[in-house]
């Protein structure tokens, strides 16, 4: 690896275990360089939604990491006390949320609730915060920037509503956005208007995304790397044309092998071989068994 | 073409509208479905594709009469059934049954597996050899029989979708709604489910309604395709022939916005102006 | 599952603690005579204000002392316990089953049932409840019963509206649309979809009423409403108590403790019983 080029976001061997003592996480490795998307996808209880929440420092109370290190641009956020890292997380990290509408509060207007981040955690004024949100969303190309700002989250469509938290994201120039299943509740025809969106952004800002989805055809479009994950543990990382190409894993064979096609619709929605979860059920309860945090 | 199960003529469904509701007063009502005419032939699965607001669950509601049309007829083996009464459907409950999109809401929590898939056979003159017929459908939905005596919160996500076709198949019905029932669940899952309910409709020759987003699920399960967008049918054909020639540009739509999983750079570039 | 069943075991203290306190009172109410050291009648005025048995001047048998008449303290809060189990017991059971019945009614069918029976709740619940009681019972006239009748007609509306409320949440489940296309009719669906899922508020409510009737009964006690003033109940001890705090501070301390004890062991026991029967939904 060149030294010039520092990932952005840098995880190393992250696990994390639950008060039972079980395991959530199962030595995570991953980076994402600047200015590209890595795909983290995996079914339900992957573990993917975790590791944004551990990156944006949101970990429910009841996780607990237990080893690892996560560097954001170098700086280890283990080493720095609580505030500091709250205030390096806040500065260079933002968050596209999955579900619009409970990402935003009901009750303000959409105005007040984009221009709250860059006044009290950049500390930038009231005027250059609301010029710099009129920007942006002419960016996601929202005609009527004035009515939008005025209304309530209900007021406004779900496509509508996340157009305004892509913008709210971008605004503080983060270097790193986390992406959770931003386009999930979304129907199909919007689902690509946000896509586009985000790709745009992107790539006109030099963002680099942590883009978590449970669909790979989400994954094929929008990422250059990607991560698969099963039970919290990464099972094949590769770039994303590389893996579909020749995916390496048995695992991401059947995945990909489940996922509906309706350009052929007989060699897809294959049902994974249970054969196949069990060999990644018994790799872990074996890995488990040997598994002390600290030596793992 | 097979002689329809189903023959459905000028539907419209209106339903109050909540969000126009008055302070004091009735919720005026909307108009969910504006006049929709088509036939399910017999032994067939069609599905019924569009996004949110479509109407496509209000439309499934209707054919099992959950609703009541405002006007138009739905003829169900040469007889319309869109104005029976509740006590008069009761008959009719047995040959129409319905599989819910999330298994979760759709198994009581308090009743054991045996009890919900036992219900409606109970209901329905079928009493006797109770816990052979529940055998029976357990086994035919590839679920161990020991399930029987456990409760919902007991089975995983796609077990639980088995238990919901169980109970719908267990009066070996003519006919079968199918709502959206594999959104909720994860891909391997959802394939394990596709080709269950896929098997198990062509071997008790049974029409279904399949109600789904997700134009590559329909493709592999269904013989025709209804489109619909805001309460209208767009588009309505034989799957191949929709699929490999569709006629609306709102269906050619639909189509360029599934992400396959295949890498395809010119995806996400917008549109050049034509 | 596995959160559920530690979530289970910690309750189990706080339903073991309430439930264990509200045996003995019982009991000890049922079996009043067998266990009730003295006639809790039985004035003796060489014995008045004795104090209780850790105190100077304590006499053996009198564990919790005396009142200004001699009575005996702990005999009279046993006895007291009856009247306040049976009020419990009967004002509690009559009111959840009108208010239940009727929430279910309003919250399943909703349409005019709802609107008729959710007037009626609001109306009722604009009358301040003790001030209502009093009334009730100045109207009624004194007696167990009319104080039964009583607590029964005010608080039927605390059952009907959370009952109404969780019928309607449970009217929206897919298992109601599930049991029709089954061929259940609207009565079947209400008995065998809705109300065993609203069962455990039904108990959790039940219990806590209980306590509530203890207290409104206490309360009419109190302001010389309630039954004949020669049988003790918690309240009018409470009140001839208040007279003598001064010099026996024990004649209402110890009642109150009885009271607060009581009334909380039914919230907690209603409520330990709710979560320990509630399947794990999630």
């Amino acid at each position: 690896m060149s030294a010039n080029l520092e990932p952005c976001l840098d995880i190393r061997g992250l696990s994390a275990v639950l008060p039972n003592g079980q395991r959530v996480l199962r030595s995570v490795s991953l980076s994402v360089q600047p200015g590209e998307v890595r795909a983290l996808v995996g079914e339900s209880g992957a573990g993917k939604t975790m590791i944004g929440k551990a990156v944006l420092g949101v970990l429910p109370k009841s996780v607990r990491i237990v080893e690892g290190e996560m560097l954001i641009e170098g700086e280890d956020l283990g080493r720095l006390d609580a505030k500091a890292r709250r205030n390096l997380i806040g500065a260079r990290t933002a968050l596209i949320p999955q579900d619009p509408l409970t990402a935003l509060n009901p009750s303000r207007r959409i105005g007040g609730q984009m221009t709250d981040r860059l006044v009290r955690i950049l500390g930038w004024s009231g005027e250059r915060a609301g010029q710099r949100i009129r920007q942006l969303l002419d960016e996601v190309q929202i005609r009527d920037p004035e009515r939008v700002l005025k209304s309530y989250p209900h007021e406004l469509s779900g496509g509508m509503r996340q157009r305004v938290l892509i913008a709210a994201a971008f605004a503080a120039e983060p270097r790193l956005i986390v992406a959770d299943e931003p386009t999930t509740a979304l129907d199909v025809t919007v689902q690509k208007q946000i896509l586009r969106l985000i790709a745009q952004l992107q790539r006109d800002h030099g963002t680099a995304i942590l883009f978590v989805t449970h669909d790979l055809g989400v994954v094929a479009k929008i990422s250059q790397k990607v991560s698969v994950l099963y039970a919290g543990k990464v099972v094949e990382e590769a770039e994303t044309a590389q893996l579909f190409a020749a995916p390496q894993h048995a695992y991401t064979r059947a995945l990909i092998a489940a996922t509906p096609r309706y350009t052929d619709p007989y060699a897809s929605l294959k049902p994974v071989d249970e054969s196949v979860l069990a060999g990644l059920t018994a790799e872990i309860v074996t890995a488990d068994k040997d598994w002390r945090p600290g030596h793992g | 073409m097979a002689e329809p199960l189903f023959s459905v003529r000028g539907l419209k469904v209106a339903l109050p509208d909540m969000t126009r509701k008055p302070l004091i007063g009735r919720a005026p009502l909307a108009e969910i479905l504006k006049g929709l005419d088509f036939d399910l032939p017999k032994g067939s699965v069609t599905g019924i594709v569009g996004e949110s607001g479509s109407g496509k669950s209000t439309l499934g509601r209707a054919l099992v009469r959950l609703l009541e049309p405002s006007a138009g007829s739905i003829g169900f083996e040469g007889r319309d059934i869109s104005r029976l009464s509740e006590g008069e459907l009761r008959p009719l409950r047995r040959d129409l049954q319905m599989i819910f999109q999330d298994p979760m809401s759709s198994l009581n929590p308090r009743h054991t597996i045996f009890n919900i898939i036992a219900a409606p056979l109970r209901q329905n003159g079928l009493g006797d050899r109770l816990k052979e017929r529940v055998a029976e459908a357990l086994q035919r939905v590839g679920l161990p029989q020991n399930f029987a005596s456990r409760y919902r919160h007991e089975l995983s996500g796609g077990q639980r979708q088995r238990v919901g076709i169980a109970r719908a198949l267990a009066l070996s019905p003519k006919f079968v709604l199918a709502d959206e029932i594999v959104s909720g669940l994860d891909v391997s899952t959802q394939a394990q489910i596709l080709t269950l309910l896929e098997k198990l409709a062509a071997e008790m020759g049974l029409t279904v309604a399949f109600i789904s987003h997700d134009l590559s699920v329909i493709r592999r399960l269904c013989q025709q395709v209804i489109v619909m967008r805001e309460g209208r049918i767009v588009e309505a054909s034989a799957t191949d022939a929709l699929f490999d020639n569709p006629q609306e540009t709102y269906t050619r739509d639909l189509l360029a916005a599934i992400p396959l999983p295949e890498i395809d750079p010119d995806w996400l570039r917008p549109k050049a102006p034509a | 599952m596995d959160e559920a069943r530690i979530s289970r075991r910690a309750l189990s203290p706080r339903l073991w603690l309430a439930g264990g306190w509200l045996l003995l009172a019982l009991l000890a109410a049922i079996f009043a005579p067998l266990i009730a050291p003295q006639d809790p009648l039985a004035q003796d005025l060489m014995l008045e204000r004795l104090p209780p048995f850790w105190l100077d001047g304590a006499e053996p048998g009198y564990w919790l002392g005396t009142d200004s008449l001699g009575r005996d303290l702990l005999s009279r809060l046993i006895f007291g316990g009856r009247i306040a189990f049976i009020v419990a017991f009967a004002a509690a059971i009559s009111a959840c089953f009108i208010g239940s019945a009727l929430g279910l009614i309003a919250g399943y069918f909703g349409g005019w049932a709802d609107r008729i029976i959710s007037r009626i709740v609001d109306v009722w619940m604009a009358f301040p409840p003790v001030l209502f009681a009093i009334l009730l019972v100045a109207v009624l006239g004194t007696g167990l019963s009319s104080v039964i009748l009583a607590i029964a007609i005010i608080d039927w509306t605390r059952f009907c509206r959370v009952i109404r409320a969780e019928a309607m949440s449970q009217a929206r489940m897919d298992y109601v649309e599930s049991a029709r296309i089954a061929g259940y009719g609207r009565i079947g669906i209400m008995l065998r979809e809705v109300l065993p899922n609203v069962l455990p508020s039904v108990v959790a409510l039940l219990s806590l009423e209980m306590g509530i009737a203890v207290i409104v009964e206490a309360i009419l006690s109190f302001v010389n409403l309630s039954i004949s003033t020669d049988d003790p109940t918690w309240g009018s001890i409470i009140a001839e108590g208040r007279l003598s705090i001064h010099q026996a501070w024990w004649v209402l301390v110890f009642p109150l403790i009885t009271l607060i004890l009581t009334v909380l062991s039914f919230s907690q026991f209603g409520e330990a019983l709710k979560a320990r029967f509630d399947p794990v939904l999630r």
